[in-house]
């Protein structure tokens, strides 16, 4: 599903240029509940921004589902996040003034599907993740966890090919982001791809496979055994 | 434009954003009905000018007698100068191909006109016929004085609106007969005159017959003359004031009064009074234009600077929707649109209600000087889309911007 070869980034910050990621090899496979481990400035986020295609690599290649990432222009970019990916972050990027569904409707907004249809769809997605009931709600009307779901539902509402989560436990207490990881979990269990980015162990471990990272290396990349989130909360 | 997953999209953002658009639609709303009322009353105040000055034609040359005050020739001062009826036939002689109107005047003030139990004062005057058009005149009704009054010395008389209100109410005036001093005169007319009240408590009757009646024998009062208008104003004015000055010249020789006693004998210019009118208006004119520009521009200030707050407001929600696969293009449709269509709602309506407010008030306005203030309204409309064009260009090029921005880095902005 994801495969990245020898991939390389630096950040220019005024005179002195930041070598952040340091050839990274790595590739999942369809299925995989992948996390990507590290502390504070090991490039963990700037790795999925660029599987992601929110950033671009300096060097290195990058297949998603066999197509070669590079060299794109904004508007492919932003067809490809469309099709292929689907985005949790840590602050859940929620947009204020529309209603959970409308939020989750978003994705199919810019696919073009008619309104009764991404209503429809998006309501679908909602009862999902234990929402129904609060579509018509605004973001601040919800909890941090509610929050998460309705953007894990955003997440999938343009059925993707991957979903990548840039630490969606950061903001949540133990006991929200258990709910949150058991949510994950399930949506893996019916074979979605997904990669989180998480610097907490005990949320590392609920994935199947741990990829550390330090300095810009993978350091280590074992498979380990899943803690069902259920179990902990 | 006609899409309507975007329409639907804009309504949802406009309706959950009401104080921004609010705010928005107020300030392009403001703007727009400040010029409108702006041009309203600079029209009005032309308007207002301009109908001072069309109760005479406005290339009307004037002349009127008085006491000498300087000593010439051996005579003393304080001598009253009269005009007669051969002034006025030798400078009709003399100029007869020049002259577009011509007419001498015998005037009674205060001349009381009955009918039945109604009375009133009211200036008599004689005079031709071409003084309707001297007066700029325009008949109601009936028929002014002709030449046929003039040389039967008919009892006829033709009376201003006011005096045909007050004496006549709602009766017909036409072919009833009123009487001035004891004298009975047939009603052949009523007309008005674009300087109002004043100007139509006025009657008129044929010169020959108020010099019988009243007694004045050849006396004459005023003489009243117009040149026929150029198409150039200067030259106009030119021929016009070269004309007066050989008319008092002509008149102050005859009369043996110095050539430099205006009090004798004084000529009034209409056209070069009009000239300074012309240019008087003209500043005005300017002044306004000048406010309006002003306004526009601030209005158009004021829609930049909203548009960029607007945009920058959004960077955050842009960061998103890419994210979730929003194209460039779609992020900078999505934000003009919504501001064109703020802005011209907000406009039309700040142009529609500038211009109840002077359907409505504008009637209202009981000043000499602002008379019917109104707009052109192509002028307005051009304002309008002037200021929906400039929010659109000034908010174009923040959510050009923005649209480019990397996701990453809009997503990061707080």
């Amino acid at each position: 599903m994801i495969d990245i070869k020898d991939l390389h980034k630096s950040y220019k910050t005024g005179a002195t240029s930041l070598h952040v990621l340091k050839g990274i090899n790595f590739s999942v496979k369809e299925g995989e509940l992948v996390s990507i481990m590290g502390s504070s400035g090991s490039g963990k986020s700037t790795l999925l921004n660029i599987l992601g295609m929110l950033d671009e690599a300096d060097a290195g290649s990058y297949h998603l589902d066999n197509v070669p990432i590079k060299n794109l222009n904004e508007k492919i970019a932003a067809q490809y996040r469309n099709k292929f990916l689907g985005f949790i972050f840590q602050s859940f990027n929620l947009i204020n003034y529309k209603t959970a569904l409308d939020n989750v409707a978003m994705p199919l907004y810019y696919q073009g599907v008619s309104r009764g249809e991404r209503l429809d769809r998006s309501m679908a997605y909602l009862e999902k993740v234990g929402l129904a009931p609060w579509a018509k709600h605004l973001p601040n009307e919800l909890s941090g966890g509610q929050k998460q779901r309705v953007a894990i539902a955003r997440a999938l509402a343009s059925d993707p090919k991957v979903l990548l989560a840039d630490e969606p436990t950061g903001a949540l207490d133990t006991k929200t982001s258990y709910e949150v990881m058991d949510l994950i979990q399930g949506i893996n269990d019916e074979g979605k791809t997904i990669l989180v980015v998480t610097h907490e162990d005990d949320i590392a471990h609920m994935t199947k496979r741990i990829v550390n990272l330090k300095d810009g290396v993978i350091i280590d990349d074992s498979m380990v055994k899943q803690v069902r989130a259920k179990d902990n909360v | 434009m006609f899409n309507l997953a975007r329409w639907e999209e804009i309504f949802e953002t406009i309706s959950k954003n009401k104080l921004r658009t609010f705010l928005t639609g107020l300030s392009v709303l403001s703007g727009i009905f400040i010029l409108v009322i702006l041009l309203g009353v600079s029209q009005g105040m032309q308007n207002g000018i301009s109908s001072q000055f069309q109760e005479d034609a406005a290339n009307m040359i004037y002349v009127w007698t008085g006491v000498t005050s300087v000593e010439y020739k051996g005579m003393n001062p304080g001598r009253e100068i009269q005009l007669r009826n051969k002034d006025y036939d030798q400078i009709v002689k003399a100029h007869e191909n020049e002259l577009e109107h011509k007419s001498s005047v015998y005037r009674i003030w205060g001349g009381m006109v009955n009918y039945k139990k109604e009375s009133g004062s009211y200036r008599v005057e004689g005079i031709y016929p071409d003084y309707q058009f001297l007066e700029n005149q325009t008949m109601l009704k009936g028929r002014h004085i002709n030449m046929l009054d003039v040389d039967h010395t008919t009892k006829s008389i033709v009376i201003g609106k006011k005096v045909n209100d007050d004496l006549f109410k709602n009766e017909e005036a036409l072919g009833k007969y009123v009487k001035i001093s004891g004298v009975n005169f047939k009603v052949v007319g009523v007309f008005t005159d674009p300087g109002g009240e004043r100007e139509e408590s006025r009657v008129f009757v044929a010169i020959t017959t108020a010099q019988k009646v009243f007694g004045a024998q050849n006396k004459v009062s005023n003489l009243s003359f117009s040149l026929p208008m150029e198409d150039n104003f200067d030259k106009a004015t030119a021929a016009s004031v070269q004309f007066s000055e050989k008319l008092k010249d002509k008149l102050k020789k005859a009369h043996d009064v110095a050539p430099e006693d205006d009090s004798a004998i004084s000529v009034n210019n209409s056209l070069e009074n009009a000239k300074r009118f012309y240019e008087l208006m003209s500043m005005i004119k300017m002044f306004f234009w000048f406010v309006g520009i002003a306004t526009i521009l601030a209005g158009v200030i004021g829609v930049s600077n909203i548009m960029l707050i607007i945009v920058k407001e959004r960077t955050k929600e842009i960061g998103i929707r890419k994210a979730l696969g929003a194209q460039p293009l779609s992020i900078v449709t999505m934000i003009l649109h919504e501001s064109i269509f703020v802005t011209a709602i907000a406009g039309f309506l700040g142009l529609f209600l500038g211009l109840v407010l002077l359907e409505f008030v504008g009637p209202m306005v009981e000043t000499e000087f602002i008379t019917n203030p109104s707009v052109n309204f192509n002028i307005a409309i051009t304002t309008v889309v002037i200021l929906i064009f400039a929010g659109a260009i000034a908010g174009f090029f923040p959510a050009w911007r923005a649209a480019r921005i990397k996701p990453i880095i809009a997503l990061r902005d707080e």
